[in-house]
């Protein structure tokens, strides 16, 4: 038997003793999801235990150094476990932009201290960060960015707003863009800052979308104290950190298009229409349903060969840019199809029948994902630019 | 398997786009077309693809073959769509020799696969009817007769047929014409009293043939696999001709693509290149993205045909959809973005959206495979 063979033996038998049961089924909806932080509201003391098991091993982060708090396990052993949680339909222990956003960056970028002190409350689910990057006047043009960060010898003094921060009011700390000098080029002012959100002069308010309520808030600063020793890699660098940053957010937005593929479009919209010798009775949307599929699998494969290229030494940093594109739209037209097919029955909007409008509040909801994380314009910029070579405006 | 190419397959990659540069550029075949030559591709051409041994790139070596797999095949066909390199390569080399090497019997082998790899037999797949691909219906017969079969009916869209040496044909031998059961695939010879071919010249300077069956006689050892039971080997040597010609497809839409971008760099209107303009920017960009997509898929099926061909169907369906779209948008943009000079003989652009067109037709195009997924997924 392989290493790798008796390893995943190893996982699957600690995950079959210490997966919960409840643990093993889907979210029951976006509440239902562990965020972890300092005030955490598990849902069952099945979350509790799952993620407390699973930070013990750092497995919430399988990849990350174990010195870090995380797993320490190799590419492909991450992978097996991947398949082992997939095989018992565990869930993610832990939902955590500390995880998707900061953790990376603090690793190729933090100080040693800072690895220390923040990567293993990452994975412990023990503080839950949020992103402050848009702000009201600078959102595609993030670089324009004019939250200031005033150096007062022992400490930056912090003032401006922030806009779409996720989860701003339930976050304990923020991984925040400010501007440190106000006379460079706009992308050479700009350093990359953590601090508490429950520091003097922190607030903020949240912002209802489309969809009904939303994580989204406005978050304000006013003459917020924060200590030097929070500044990740040098001053007036952090632009590159930010683009590292939006990768890794590309990517898990691209993800996105294909995490709640479950029971097929095809199935869906056979309630609604039926069928006409065993085909779809809506010729029109059959045919959209199926060319919707033939890309979903390929944008499948494209995530994957993506993930070998960059093993093998020949990814690039924009093909995230690809990815993100595609899914983004991809995801759009799925929900697209999703309310073609459920009908009048897709558009109730409250109730138990509807679990409150869920595929209508998806579908609206959807629409956000061609405009967060870089909108689909931006990345088809980045792909012309980067990837293409095309002479920039 | 990753889904990357390994290095020997990359070196494959660059002696073939080398070799192909060097030998069959996209003028050769402009030189056929112009000439009318008989044969419609160059057999000094083909002898050169055996010396370097991809007519027996899926040869086993016992057969005088190199005995690799799908994705080296495809690779050079991917670098073949890049040239618009004209050969018997995918009728004779990919399709036929899969056919022989998986469903012909000990004798078929040995007296077909040693000279289809050394470039001295032409063979191609006599599978269509109708206009559009529809392998499920199969209406030529073939009744018993004296110790063999007698064939009635016809083909067409015969890839290669009109210099074909051998044919491989579907035929029907029982049931009505829409079974699956019933079908029997024969080995016949170009020769036999009662074939008559017509060279049908296509849309992209390659060659078919339409075939017309009357009273062609042939022997029971002439079956290729099983009588009526032809149907899975043909659908097995359909993936395999599928993904190749997705291979192709991405090829030669990646080229047109390139040659694209590189226009956009060049050309100058407004006092700039013409590729600043966001307008242009933005659809090379998903141009690109959908070959992207294309290529991933095109790889999977590759590396499935290799490991398991009998599970390959879906995705080379999925593969052969993908590529046809990506590779049609990819040149419709290209001319389109080479303004008048796009819509010029002259320039190469409108030879490679002929080719696309040709080759997304070719074994089903994107509305049969997505229909043929549809079905798959019971809907």
């Amino acid at each position: 038997m392989s290493d790798l063979e008796q390893f995943r033996g190893e996982v699957r038998s600690w995950l079959e003793k210490n997966c919960p049961p409840e643990m093993r089924r889907p979210s029951l909806n976006e509440d239902d999801v562990c965020w972890g932080g300092r005030k955490p509201s598990f849902q069952s003391d099945a979350q509790r235990v799952w993620l407390e098991r699973m930070g013990e091993r750092g497995w919430t982060v399988p990849e990350w150094p174990k010195q870090y708090g995380g797993g320490g396990l190799t590419r492909e052993e991450a992978k097996v476990l991947r398949e082992e949680m997939a095989r018992l339909h565990c869930r993610a222990a832990l939902t955590s932009f500390g995880i998707w956003m900061l953790g990376p960056a603090l690793l190729k970028y933090g100080s040693e201290a800072q690895k220390r002190k923040y990567l293993p409350e990452i994975a412990r689910g023990e503080i839950r960060w949020c992103q402050g990057y848009s702000e009201p006047n600078a959102g595609s043009d993030l670089a324009s960015l004019q939250t200031k960060a005033e150096d007062k010898a022992d400490h930056f003094l912090v003032n401006g707003q922030k806009i779409w921060t996720s989860y701003a009011d339930r976050a304990d700390w923020i991984f925040c863009l400010v501007r440190t000098d106000f006379a460079a080029k706009k992308h050479e002012g700009i350093s990359f800052l953590l601090f508490d959100m429950a520091s003097p002069g922190v607030s903020t308010t949240p912002i209802s979308l489309i969809s009904g309520k939303s994580p989204f808030c406005q978050t304000f600063f006013h003459d917020v104290k924060v200590p030097k020793g929070n500044l990740v890699g040098e001053r007036n660098k952090g632009w590159e950190i930010a683009k590292y940053l939006l990768t890794h957010e590309r990517e898990s937005i691209g993800a996105f298009g294909i995490t709640q593929i479950g029971r097929s479009l095809g199935e869906l919209a056979a309630e609604t229409v039926g069928h006409d010798d065993g085909v779809l009775a809506d010729p029109l949307l059959r045919a959209k349903i199926a060319e919707f599929e033939v890309d979903g699998w390929c944008f499948l494969l494209s995530m994957q060969r993506a993930a070998d290229m960059a093993k093998a030494g020949q990814g690039s940093g924009a093909y995230s840019s690809v990815l993100k594109y595609y899914g983004a739209e991809l995801n759009k037209r799925r929900h697209e199809l999703m309310m073609d097919g459920g009908g009048s029955d897709a558009l109730e909007w409250e109730g138990a029948r509807s679990h409150d409008g869920k595929a209508a509040r998806e579908w609206l909801r959807s629409k956000a994902n061609s405009i967060e994380g870089g909108t689909s314009e931006i990345q088809l910029n980045i792909i012309a630019k980067r990837l293409l070579g095309l002479p920039g405006a | 398997m990753p889904l990357v190419l390994s290095d020997e397959q990359q070196m494959l990659r660059e002696s073939a786009r080398g070799y192909l540069a060097e030998q069959a550029p996209v003028a050769h075949l402009r030189k056929l077309r112009d000439e009318r030559d008989d044969t419609g591709f160059s057999r000094a051409l083909w002898r050169g693809f055996a010396e370097m041994g991809w007519a027996g790139v899926l040869i086993a070596e016992e057969f005088g073959g190199v005995g690799l797999g799908h994705v080296e095949a495809g690779v050079l066909l991917e670098e073949m769509g890049r040239t618009l390199a004209p050969s018997p390569f995918l009728s004779t080399a990919v399709v036929a020799a899969s056919a022989i090497g998986l469903a012909g019997s000990a004798q078929h082998k040995a007296q077909h696969l040693p000279r289809i790899a050394a470039g001295e037999l032409v063979a191609a797949l006599a599978i269509d009817e109708g206009a559009k691909h529809k392998p499920s219906r199969i209406a030529l017969a073939a009744a018993r007769h004296a110790n063999g079969f007698r064939l009635n009916g016809t083909k067409t869209f015969v890839i290669d047929g009109h210099v074909a040496d051998l044919l491989i044909v579907a035929a029907r031998t029982a049931g009505g014409i829409e079974d699956k059961q019933g079908v029997t695939l024969f080995l016949v010879d170009a020769k036999t009293p009662g074939l008559a071919r017509e060279r049908t010249i296509m849309v992209d300077s390659r060659n078919a043939a339409r075939l017309a069956f009357e009273n062609v006689d042939v022997t029971a050892d002439a079956v290729l696999g099983e009588v009526d039971e032809g149907a899975p080997w043909l659908e097995r040597v359909l993936s395999i001709g599928r993904a190749g010609l997705a291979a192709e497809l991405v090829g030669a839409g990646s080229e047109a693509f390139d040659r694209t971008v590189s226009y956009l760099k060049e050309r100058r209107q407004f006092g700039r290149a013409i590729g600043e303009f966001q307008a242009l920017q933005h659809r090379v960009a998903q141009v690109y993205d959908d070959l992207e997509m294309a290529r991933s898929a095109v790889l999977k099926a590759l590396q499935t045909m290799d490991e398991n061909l009998d599970g390959a169907g879906p995705i080379a369906s999925v593969a052969k959809a993908k590529a046809g779209q990506a590779a049609k948008l990819a040149s419709q943009e290209a001319v389109q973005m080479h303004g008048g000079m796009g819509m010029t003989d002259e320039l190469d652009i409108g030879l490679f959206m002929k080719r696309i067109r040709v080759a997304q037709e070719l074994f089903g195009d994107v509305q049969f495979h997505a229909d043929r997924l549809a079905r798959m997924r019971g809907y």
